[in-house]
């Protein structure tokens, strides 16, 4: 079986600039929305409180998000969790509430909502200690349920973004550093340019949908750098090996024998990669959900950023065969000199 | 040319046989326990302790799998929950007569079910994270009245010592909740006493006032440094909580301020519920007093006379029973270190150090208290225990040595106690969330059948791309899963939801090195060369871009760890170790696979890589 049956070179570098103006667009799209509509940041970088409620029955979220936006504390989400019967309630920073008395005044709210009492029952823990919980009750059933309560501090939440930032910029860093070494500066700012518009994409992605934006998706973000990456290394690796192989290539064939000869390689790899990524948004439930949409974006775009683009760029920037061999004393020979190198 | 020395499969051999080892653990399971642990900073516990418990659950008639006495804590293993409860209960009421002050410590806990060889080779389960094994969370609330007391006792120290110094007499000085209030008998020396304090004590707003026919100079703590003592002190305490919380071993804990007088402290993995309170909840405070040992003081500690004004008595403790003063010389906020170190004799000792102003008071103690003794007391909830009583033979500051330890086990303790009591508020559980086990699972099932069925998924595609070589492709990548799982069992990193993630992901990136290699293959029988060759070349052409592209993976995997915190150092760790061990497979593996399947066949005419197809160019297509 052989997906790829490719009779000869694609001619892509007669498209670069059709690429490169693409690419650019979308990514002025994605920072038009990033400015615009911004990231839904989740609480791990804002700061807030977080109430999982279950409920007995399907939740009613109308009713839910309108007890809770009654008690004035802000901006507040209301949303289903996994399944219809849990809640998710998210609520902003406040200067001066204690987060023990936001989450008792909304457990109050709910239960209210569905005709209970709230009475405050004294478990003992196995200190011998007695613990005072609340528990809603109505007619002898509990129809909602504290499952958990969050909350997180703003500074906390600063803390963690600037950490988000730092790590991006030991990445981006990192790997030009990386690929000055291995290759050469030019494909190191062709490789980071690159693939650090398919990190707006997503970025511009979450902004425009306002799909929630935290940590997981952070790491999925970076993750997804690492990788683009991986895509314009075996593409310059092949570049590499073309210039030496073959000697009567300019740069322009060179790069499109590269780009045709991992074709089938890199269509491969991001399928397979995608196949455990989509297991994982089908299986993987609402915690790693956004993660994998986040990775899936990364994937497509990726494949277009990181062989198209970064080859152009690179092309532009001026790349030759010569700044791939490193050989030293004989530069200024003429390659098809027989007696090249010759030493009396 | 595709033979492997045998030197290399040996390897293969035993990296494939310690993979199995460390991975089985995992599937065993876990079994309820019950766990008992000290309750009391200075009581232990030991193998006679062990044997009381077995004689309380024999009295029950519960039959544990095994009561062991392990670290600082004995555990018993029960067959299922209700035999648990059973055994909890009994335990409580037999070590606890008092439960308002109970001296042991009974929690549930959950035991592996590895068998016994497993666990002696150091095999154990992978140490899942909060979201995946339930964890605690405790929310403490520190004592800023406490610690604003303390202050201002200190302060009321001082002052008595500046003025000492300075020959100023008072009629007095006297706290009044936090105030100190200092009594002269004439105007001048109030004022001289005015000036030199505001200079020396700037923390202090001063008032002067008329009292009868004293003059009264009334300080209070001005609310800057109110505000900067109780910052302080929080800080202080959360430094200690995570040195502590750290000899617990818990990988990302996570301690951190909430709101103006809060700790939160979140240990993932953590079901020793008993000893995280164990380690959490017995912060104290520790304090050095002068000991009194005048006659009215003996009639006090016997028990024969009142304990005399000034004076308090403590009953608990090694040297106890002793009678002190009230007041501290030095407080554990002063005590930077305690190590055991033997004296000149090389006999055990604790050798102590405190900060400048601990060695100040000590000194000033010392210099008038030579052949007196001091005692070290550690207050927990309240209470007083005393942790030695030691004879003052010179005078000293800053450092000094507690000699006549007895033993090296004693010292230890002694120093452990002492810097157990190093904090500068007392602090207290208020909240205490323990994430259900339930909530754990459901996430552990979800990663699991993620990973699952994403590998099933490209395992058929490349067995029917690649026919024979997408076996090995598959059986190197399920060798990296087992690889990796064992690696993390190994090293106990703590595995999260985002960790789990992290395999599937780095199981889907692994298979990019095998596509590497084999569609180099396809390519050189394409060009023409012969299947030996071919498959060399594959490989070898295929490395230097396998590295190239690991390492920048890496690089964003290191940058996560470095800057990330919780679950996505989770996933940072698992990314990295995950790269490695695909390198390893991909590579190594794979390769030993097809070198024993092909290496020996000198005429091999074909090899199983599915098509591989020839264009049938008479253009020069590839040159």
């Amino acid at each position: 079986m052989e997906f790829f049956r490719i009779r000869r070179d694609i001619p892509f570098m007669r498209h670069a600039l059709v690429f490169n103006v693409i690419s650019a667009l979308t990514f002025l799209v994605a920072v038009f929305f990033l400015a615009t509509r911004g990231l839904h940041l989740s609480i791990e970088f804002t700061g807030g409180t977080l109430i999982e409620a279950a409920y007995a029955q399907p939740a009613d979220i109308a009713k839910v998000r309108r007890s809770v936006e009654a008690m004035q504390v802000g901006e507040v989400q209301v949303q289903t969790f996994g399944n219809t019967r849990n809640v998710l309630i998210r609520l902003p920073v406040r200067g001066d509430g204690k987060h023990g008395d936001m989450v008792d005044r909304v457990f109050g709210e709910l239960c209210k909502g569905e005709t209970g009492t709230i009475s405050r029952k004294q478990v003992k823990t196995d200190k011998g200690e007695l613990v005072e919980k609340p528990v809603c009750e109505a007619n002898g059933v509990e129809p909602v349920t504290l499952q958990r309560s969050e909350f997180v501090g703003p500074q906390v939440g600063r803390e963690l973004a600037e950490d988000g930032a730092k790590a991006l910029a030991f990445v981006v860093i990192g790997i030009m550093i990386y690929l000055a070494f291995r290759f050469e500066w030019k494909f190191s700012v062709a490789a980071i340019v690159a693939n650090l518009h398919d990190v707006i994409i997503i970025l511009g992605f979450f902004a425009f949908f306002q799909w929630e934006f935290s940590l997981s998706v952070l790491a999925a973000v970076l993750a997804v750098l690492g990788y683009s990456v991986n895509e314009s290394v075996v593409i310059f690796d092949r570049i590499r090996e073309a210039f030496r192989r073959y000697r009567k290539m300019n740069t322009h064939e060179v790069i499109d024998h590269a780009i045709t000869s991992t074709m089938s390689r890199t269509i491969i790899t991001h399928g397979s990669t995608q196949m455990m990524v989509l297991s994982m948004l089908i299986f993987g439930g609402p915690t790693l959900h956004y993660f994998a949409v986040a990775l899936t974006i990364g994937i497509l775009f990726g494949i277009y950023s990181s062989v198209f683009v970064a080859a152009a760029i690179a092309m532009w920037l001026g790349v030759k065969r010569e700044d791939l061999m490193k050989s030293g004393p004989s530069k200024d020979v003429d390659p098809n000199d027989p007696n090249a190198g010759a030493v009396v | 040319m595709n033979r492997y020395p045998w030197w290399k499969y040996t390897i293969l051999g035993i990296a494939l046989l310690v993979g199995l080892i460390f991975t089985l653990p995992n599937f065993f399971g876990e079994a309820p326990a019950v766990q008992v642990s000290s309750g009391k900073a200075t009581l232990k516990l030991d193998s006679a302790t062990t044997q009381r418990v077995e004689r309380v659950l024999k009295e029950a008639g519960l039959k544990p799998d095994f009561v062991q006495f392990e670290g600082n804590s004995i555990k018993a293993r029960f067959a299922d929950g209700d035999e648990q409860l059973k055994a909890k209960d009994a335990l409580t009421k037999a070590l606890n007569p008092d439960l308002n002050d109970p001296s042991y410590i009974v929690a549930l806990n959950l035991l592996s079910r590895s068998p016994h060889w497993l666990t002696a080779v150091r095999a154990l389960p992978m140490y899942l994270g909060l979201d995946l094994r339930g964890g605690v969370h405790f929310l403490m609330q520190v004592d800023m009245k406490a610690a604003l007391t303390k202050k201002t006792e200190a302060m009321v120290g001082d002052i008595r010592s500046l003025l000492r110094d300075k020959n100023l007499r008072h009629a007095g000085i006297s706290r009044d909740g936090n105030n100190i209030d200092v009594r002269f008998r004439d105007r001048e020396t109030l004022n001289a006493a005015a000036t030199l304090l505001a200079e020396q004590l700037a923390d202090l707003q001063w008032t002067q006032a008329q009292d009868g026919t004293d003059f009264k100079l009334t300080g209070a703590l001005k609310p800057e440094a109110a505000r900067a003592v109780q910052d302080a002190a929080l800080k202080q305490n959360i430094t200690t909580l995570h040195n502590r919380v750290n000899e617990l071993g818990v990988a990302e804990p996570v301690i951190q301020q909430q709101g103006t007088d809060r700790v939160v402290i979140q240990l993932p993995g953590v079901q020793d519920t008993a000893k995280a309170k164990d380690i959490i909840g017995r912060t104290a405070n520790l304090e050095f007093r002068l000991a009194d040992m005048s006659a009215e003081a003996r009639a006090a500690v016997e028990g024969t006379g009142p304990v005399p004004f000034g004076r308090e008595r403590f009953t608990i403790g090694r040297g106890a029973p002793v009678v002190t003063h009230k007041e501290a010389v030095a407080t554990g906020e002063m005590l930077t270190n305690a190590q055991p170190r033997p004296d000149q004799n090389s006999q055990p000792a604790v050798s102590v150090s405190l900060d400048a102003k601990g060695g100040r008071l000590m000194r000033e103690m010392t210099r008038n208290n030579v052949g007196n003794y001091m005692a070290a007391i550690l207050f927990e909830k309240g209470k007083g225990e005393v942790l030695t009583v030691a004879r003052i033979q010179g005078e000293f500051g800053n450092d000094f040595q507690i000699t006549g330890m007895g033993t090296t086990e004693a010292a230890n303790d002694l120093s452990l106690l002492l810097r157990a009591g190093s904090l500068a508020a007392p602090m207290e559980i208020i909240e205490e969330r323990t994430i259900g086990p339930s909530l754990g699972a459901d996430n552990i099932a979800k990663g699991f059948n993620s990973v699952i069925y994403g590998f099933t998924a490209i395992a058929v595609f490349m067995c029917v791309y690649y026919m024979l070589f997408g076996v090995f492709s598959t059986a190197a990548l399920a060798f990296n899963l087992l690889l990796l799982v064992a690696v993390l069992s190994m090293l106990q990193a703590t595995l999260t939801l985002p960790g789990i993630a992290a395999i599937a992901l780095t199981l889907g990136m692994a298979i990019d090195a095998n596509v590497l290699i084999n569609e180099r293959v396809r390519e050189e029988l394409r060009a023409g060369a012969p299947p030996q060759a071919a498959i060399n070349t594959g490989y070898e052409r295929a490395f230097a871009t396998i590295l190239d592209s690991n390492v920048t993976t890496l690089i964003a995997g290191i940058a996560l760890f470095a800057f990330g915190s919780g679950p996505i150092k989770g996933f940072a760790v698992v990314h990295c170790l995950g790269i490695l061990t695909s390198m390893f497979s991909a590579i190594v593996f794979s390769r030993g696979l097809v070198n024993l399947w092909y290496g020996r066949q000198k005429k091999l005419k074909s090899v199983s890589i599915g098509e591989v197809w020839k264009p049938k160019a008479d253009l020069p297509a590839n040159t």
